[in-house]
């Protein structure tokens, strides 16, 4: 049946079946392919997208309740925060396959709207969702930092 | 700088090697292999449009009127940064402006991509940048004689008067871009490789700099090209039911109620299983757990790891085919009052990449065209025409990034490559995309194997190892591949020995064994193949032997080394970067080193840890690598952070086990894998060296488990010999 989604700022309908995970539903419906199929169980992170800017796995999310929800993937991500962690990302040269990082970018972009000054537990705390076989962890951390140090001293000059 | 160069390179002061070179030249107005002879949706376009326009130089080099150098990449990038390093290498002497230099990777084409030390197309080993280093600087420096020869007639004056500098040609007020020569240079006859001078260490601008990946590629912002990305018209999604049993077949199966669902448009048995096509991924996925299969488990390998490990404890306590023998060390250690043994133990390992094994083909008769992350193209294309009867001009392979590889998608016998092409033959003229889901990749097999070992040695009055006997027994990678007949020999897979078989340590005898019994269990080389585990019973049993003489395992370890210049300075570099004995570790910390000499570099790892109660955690590495020439230090860098992150991950969690021929994990809440939380701080130091380059990717993977273990033994007093680490 057609369900109505708003997904970077557009709305799309899409006739699937309401148990289909939106992540199907993003990649091979609308070919937003920036999102990732890593696990199917919500334990890799590479499929996240924000929804109402929370950092959401959406191998496991039906587009039904999907209904109704601001989505943001990777290709969506505008906020001064995913610009400085993807300027950070180069930077630092933080992917290495790179298979990952969509979702690795989702999360750290989430972590930083809402916590412009992350502490290294912080950053553990938000981001053991994401696996990288590539272990680009340290990277990862230096990248968040890199990106947050952009909004901590605006912050603290203002 | 112009072309009055020394005839001198990096690698030891050799001229050009003629034989080594075999560089095709076209016409101008001919495309350059064209990458992607379809459109992917999104960004790729981009790309492929921008290709139809280059002029091709040689095999690697093309430039496009509108200025942009692209290098064809004859390595699959997993990762490993084979875009950056193989293009630095073909800019540099090119003199090319870095900023200029666009990446695709290669077609298959054996005669034209071959990995020189291999003799075939491929990656792994660590030898992306070992093979090629010279061969793209050739590469480089003929598109740039080139250049200048067409810049020369243009302009009608002596070539040897004409300087490039960041891609601009000069010759006094006179000035060109390469894109602005692109046409008149592909004009110009091949250069004699004799003719061509590669500059020295010190005349590099490129080599030795950190440049940085072109954002293009698009790995930050969700736009690279994966397999899973790739979209065709046409295109069915199949998934495939394996036996849950190594070796079971189909005896059969009811595909009514799978067929009856919604999506799904063919089902059929192959080879390998049962695979069902369907419009979409969730469709197919569904489809499939609708089937009804009868497995025949007749000729499945039906037992499980324990039965396998206790087989493998057996076969260490009896004599196995000679590796390596040295003096007689069987005969010194049994008239020996002190004997060190130590009995290590290996689980089997998946690769577990990120991306979960996948490929697209399309059958067309005897022909076929593939696009997946191909690692194995002289392989896999091989494997591909004989399958349809055809030659292997017949299959066209284009290249898309893998979502990491770690050895497996370099399969010996192209599994999941095939069994796309089998489920291809069946709907002729239609692309399918094979997926496999995390469970079907970590079920799949072809997994590092399991090994026992069993470790000893007598010591002299100063506390040296006087003899040691090492006794290995697991499955040969080797056997049963095409390269067994080239990495076995008398019974001897070396990948099963290696490091422990060519290990540094001055020990006067010696003797390694090995039992390769045949387990119905698939298994493949994993990042770093051999080394995963014999860099364990070395490093950690060395640690042991140091400790019973009450040596500092440093101190003890250079001892051993005095007659390996390299490994010593490996590993004084990483103990005084380390602090190694000068500072203060706090309460229940202990610090481990271990060193190691894989794919011709050395690193040393140096690892603190912290133990609480019965958890500890690796707080710091601190690593030390001798690699030759690093190409791009933060490449470097970024894979021995890598390689330690991969082997933590097992030296921690990874194991895979078997409950009567039933794999036990299925998805990452099983077989655990390292996340952000357990990662320690990783600190780099690269050995200067104008030696010619070598092994990278894999080198950072052996010390880092032995390291940890020794950490703990410096805490616990105890000593580890089975991964993954526990402390209860």
């Amino acid at each position: 049946m057609p369900y109505l989604l708003t997904i970077n700022g557009q709305s799309h309908e899409v006739d699937v079946e309401g148990d289909m995970p939106l992540l199907w539903v993003v990649r091979e419906q609308l070919n937003l392919t920036g999102t990732k199929f890593g696990c199917g169980m919500a334990q890799c992170g590479a499929c996240s997208v924000q929804i109402d800017g929370v950092a959401t796995r959406t191998c496991v999310l039906t587009v039904a309740d999907s209904v109704g929800k601001n989505i943001l993937t990777i290709e969506g991500l505008q906020s001064p925060q995913a610009l400085a962690i993807q300027n950070a990302w180069v930077e630092l040269q933080v992917p290495q396959c790179g298979y990952c990082q969509s979702g690795q970018v989702v999360s750290a972009t989430t972590l930083l709207e809402q916590n412009s000054n992350p502490s290294d537990a912080d950053i553990d705390a938000a981001m053991s969702g994401n696996i990288c076989r590539c272990g680009t962890y340290p990277r990862i951390k230096a990248g968040i930092k890199m990106a947050a140090a952009q909004f901590y001293n605006a912050a603290g000059a203002a | 700088m112009n072309i009055h160069r020394f005839l001198k390179s990096a690698a030891g002061h050799q001229a050009v090697d003629n034989n080594r070179r075999s560089f095709l030249k076209v016409s101008a107005g001919t495309s350059a292999g064209l990458m992607l002879g379809v459109s992917f949706n999104g960004s790729a376009l981009a790309q492929s449009a921008a290709t139809e326009a280059a002029l091709e130089l040689n095999a690697f080099v093309s430039i496009t009127p509108d200025n942009v150098v692209k290098v064809l990449i004859k390595h699959l990038e997993m990762g490993q940064g084979v875009y950056t390093g193989l293009a630095t290498c073909i800019a540099e002497e090119m003199d090319a402006a870095w900023s200029q230099v666009e990446c695709e990777h290669a077609p298959a084409n054996t005669a034209r991509y071959a990995n020189l030390l291999m003799g075939q197309q491929g990656t792994g080993g660590s030898t992306a940048i070992a093979n090629s280093f010279m061969q793209m600087r050739q590469a480089g420096a003929a598109a740039r004689s080139m250049l200048v020869s067409a810049a020369a007639a243009k302009w009608q004056v002596p070539a040897s008067e004409i300087t490039v500098t960041d891609g601009m040609l000069t010759h006094g007020a006179r000035s060109a871009t390469f894109g602005e020569l692109a046409i008149a240079a592909a004009q110009q006859p091949t250069p004699d490789a004799g003719s061509l001078t590669l500059k020295i260490p010190a005349e590099f601008k490129l080599i030795g700099q950190e440049n940085t990946l072109r954002k293009d590629v698009g790995k930050h912002n969700g736009t690279a090209i994966y397999t899973q990305d790739v979209k065709l018209p046409g295109m069915l999604t199949a998934v495939v039911a394996h036996s849950p049993r190594f070796g079971g077949k189909v005896k059969s199966f009811d595909a009514g109620a799978a067929l009856a669902r919604q999506g799904v448009q063919q089902v059929f048995e192959i080879d390998s299983g049962i695979a069902v096509l369907a419009t979409d991924y969730w469709s197919a996925t569904k489809g499939r757990e609708l089937l009804r299969i009868e497995w025949d488990d007749s000729a499945a390998e039906t037992r499980g790891t324990a039965d396998i490990l206790q087989q493998y404890r057996g076969l260490v306590d009896t004599a196995g085919a000679v590796a390596e023998s040295h003096g007689n060390a069987e005969q010194t250690l049994a008239q020996s009052a002190d004997v060190t043994e130590l009995v290590f133990e290996y689980p089997y390992l998946a690769h577990a990449q990120m991306e979960p094994m996948n490929c697209v083909a399309q059958v067309n008769g005897t022909s076929a065209e593939m696009w997946y992350g191909c690692q194995s193209a002289s392989g896999d294309q091989a494997a591909i025409a004989q399958l349809l009867g055809t030659g292997i001009e017949q299959v066209k392979i284009n290249t898309v990034f893998a979502g990491g590889g770690f050895g497996r998608r370099a399969n010996p016998v192209s599994d999941y490559v095939l069994e796309a092409v089998r489920i291809a033959q069946q709907v002729q003229g239609t692309p399918v995309k094979l997926v496999w889901s995390r469970e079907d990749d970590m079920q799949a097999g072809y997994y590092r194997p399991a090994y026992v070992h069993k470790l000893s040695a007598s010591q002299d009055a100063n506390g040296k190892p006087a003899a040691i006997q090492i006794r290995v027994a697991g499955q040969s990678i080797m056997a049963g591949t095409s390269l067994g007949a080239m990495m076995i020999s008398n019974g001897i897979d070396i990948t099963s020995v290696e490091g422990l078989s060519d290990m540094s340590y001055d020990i006067p005898e010696r003797q390694v064994e090995l039992h390769s019994p045949e387990v119905g269990i698939p298994v493949q080389w994993w990042r770093s193949v051999g080394h995963t585990h014999t860099a364990f019973s070395k490093e950690v049993f060395i640690d042991a032997l140091a400790r019973k003489a009450g040596a500092d395992p440093v101190a003890y370890r250079l001892e051993l080394l005095k007659n390996n210049p390299r490994e010593t300075a490996v590993l004084k570099l990483a103990a005084e970067k380390a602090g190694w004995g000068t500072t203060q570790l706090p309460a229940g910390w202990g610090r481990g080193v271990a060193v190691h000499t894989s794919f011709g570099s050395t690193v040393a790892e140096i690892v603190d840890v912290s133990v609480q109660g019965n958890n500890f955690k690796v707080e710091r590495v601190v690593a030390a690598i001798d690699c030759g020439i690093a190409v791009n230090p933060n490449i470097v860098r970024a894979q021995v952070e890598s390689a330690i992150a991969y082997g933590l991950s097992a030296a921690l969690a990874d194991e895979v086990t078997l409950t009567a021929g039933n794999v036990d994990q299925t998805n990452f809440h099983t077989y655990r894998v390292l996340r952000m939380n357990a990662m320690p701080s990783v600190e780099t130091h690269i050995v200067p060296s104008t030696n010619p380059p070598s092994g990278v990717g894999e080198p950072g993977t052996p010390p880092i488990a032995p390291a940890v273990a020794n950490a703990l033994a410096a805490v616990t007093g105890r000593t580890f010999t089975r991964l993954p680490l526990k402390l209860a």
